[in-house]
């Protein structure tokens, strides 16, 4: 059997599939989020180690910083596939990425201040995550400046594409930079991850809280992607025949 | 090739020439960013030693993206960069020359006037030979770097601030190690080796691969 591999690359098709796909999404996304926060704020310790319950902002925190560097790199894949197929799905796929990404980093930024104030005792600190997470935020914003400041479509979609592309290129060095800024003393970094040694239940309530976030994220871009869909093919007879636009 | 790479620097570098105030006036932005900042934050001999590395590539970081605008844009205006497009040459190779002759005409003044910066910032003359050498192997990277957001902006409204916007990030690296030797440099007994190493290996691969994205770049912009 032959497989159209591009039949949900036409706009006209992969509107109505976005539809179908949104309402799962959404109920995936309320169901494991709520699940999620729940299990973490009730069924885990008050107190960890010497954070009270303040550290309970884990939850959302971890799972919107996981999102956002996970949406860049989805983000770059659509533009890639754009560039290669030449796929206008991709492109608006990639765009109505890049805005959720950028949210996610600004949520996880916002909620990681709250959770130094009171831990830490200040708003914020040039720690390599936070300071990698905030330049993530800028290339998010600088993606989606160039995009909008292009007004002809197929320019901006490619523009834009290259952008993203020559960020993660980037990334990695800018990364290995902020984390050790005296090549000399690199030996002793220790900024690994403490996933391990994090108690079962909290371990449980930020995964499902992050897959909840995922589905979130999901339902979100597919929603941007078909207003974008409908915005971008407003002159074609598909869109005019559409339901919703009668 | 080699000799079309030739004709193109030489013809960039000869109209920059004659009309020598663009390139003074990025230099003199670099002097007179440095000069103001002691007036910001006091006269204190060692309080400007401290800042000095910042200042000084933050300053160059600035200069070096308001030329940018400038790499592509007078071409596209007339026309020849269409022109370009169409030749038989690889693309690349003359987006390297363009940028080279930039660098020539932006970065390299900077680096010769760096020592004016090291003695307003009270720097020890082996200070400032680090300042100059790692000057020198950085703001190479800048332009090619700088060159890609320049194609990719070519033509737009408001293309100077929205060039910073999309470049400043990618710049990072640079800045923290070449303010990094820097400031290694005042120590005395920190090897600067890494440093130096780190900057040439950013600087090989911007060579590399900045040209090649800076052609795909322009020619997404020009079609």
């Amino acid at each position: 059997m032959a497989i159209n591999w591009f039949k949900y690359s036409a706009p006209s098709s992969f509107y109505p599939l976005a539809g179908k796909m949104v309402p799962v999404f959404m109920t995936l996304a309320i169901v494991l989020t709520l699940g999620g926060l729940y299990w973490g704020f009730f069924q885990t310790p008050e107190v960890l180690s010497d954070q009270k319950q303040y550290y309970k902002i884990i939850y959302v925190h971890v799972s919107s910083a996981w999102m956002a560097m996970w949406l860049y790199v989805v983000m770059v894949a659509w533009a890639v596939l754009g560039l290669i197929f030449n796929t206008r799905v991709s492109y608006m796929m990639a765009s109505a990425t890049a805005v959720t990404g950028g949210i996610m980093t600004a949520i996880s930024l916002w909620t990681g201040a709250f959770w130094g104030q009171t831990s830490w005792g200040t708003w914020w600190d040039w720690d390599p995550r936070m300071t990698t997470q905030l330049i993530l935020l800028f290339l998010y914003i600088g993606y989606l400046a160039l995009q909008s400041s292009i007004e002809d479509t197929r320019r901006s979609d490619r523009a834009s594409a290259v952008l993203a592309m020559v960020g993660l290129a980037i990334v990695p060095v800018i990364y290995y930079s902020i984390n050790c800024p005296n090549p000399n003393e690199c030996a002793s970094l220790h900024q690994e991850s403490s996933l391990e040694r994090v108690e079962s239940n909290i371990l449980i309530g930020m995964l499902v809280t992050t897959l909840g976030f995922w589905m979130y994220c999901f339902t979100v871009i597919l929603m941007r992607v078909r207003n974008i869909i409908l915005r971008r093919e407003s002159h074609t007879s598909w869109v005019a025949r559409l339901e919703e636009m009668q | 090739m080699f000799k079309s790479f030739l004709t193109l620097l030489k013809r960039d570098l000869m109209l920059a020439l004659r009309r020598k105030s663009d390139v003074f006036t990025v230099l003199f932005f670099f002097v007179i960013v440095i000069s103001i900042f002691p007036l910001g934050v006091g006269f204190e001999a060692d309080t400007l030693r401290k800042i000095a590395p910042g200042v000084v590539w933050v300053a160059a970081l600035l200069a070096s993206t308001l030329a940018l605008e400038r790499i592509f844009a007078n071409d596209f205006a007339d026309g020849t960069l269409e022109q370009m497009l169409m030749t038989p040459q690889p693309l690349s190779v003359l987006v390297f020359a363009k940028v080279i002759a930039h660098w020539l005409l932006t970065g390299l003044p900077l680096v010769l006037i760096a020592p004016l910066a090291g003695l307003q910032y009270h720097l020890s003359l082996p200070t400032i030979g680090t300042l100059m050498l790692v000057l020198l192997i950085g703001t190479p990277v800048l332009s090619m770097i700088g060159a890609i957001g320049a194609a990719l902006t070519l033509g737009l409204r408001g293309g100077g601030v929205l060039i910073s916007l999309l470049v400043l990030p990618l710049y990072i690296p640079v800045l923290v190690y070449g303010a990094g030797a820097i400031s290694a440099s005042m120590q005395g007994d920190v090897p600067l080796q890494a440093y130096y190493l780190l900057l040439s290996a950013f600087l090989l691969l911007a060579l590399v691969f900045a040209p090649w994205a800076t052609a795909a770049a322009l020619r997404i912009s020009v079609e």
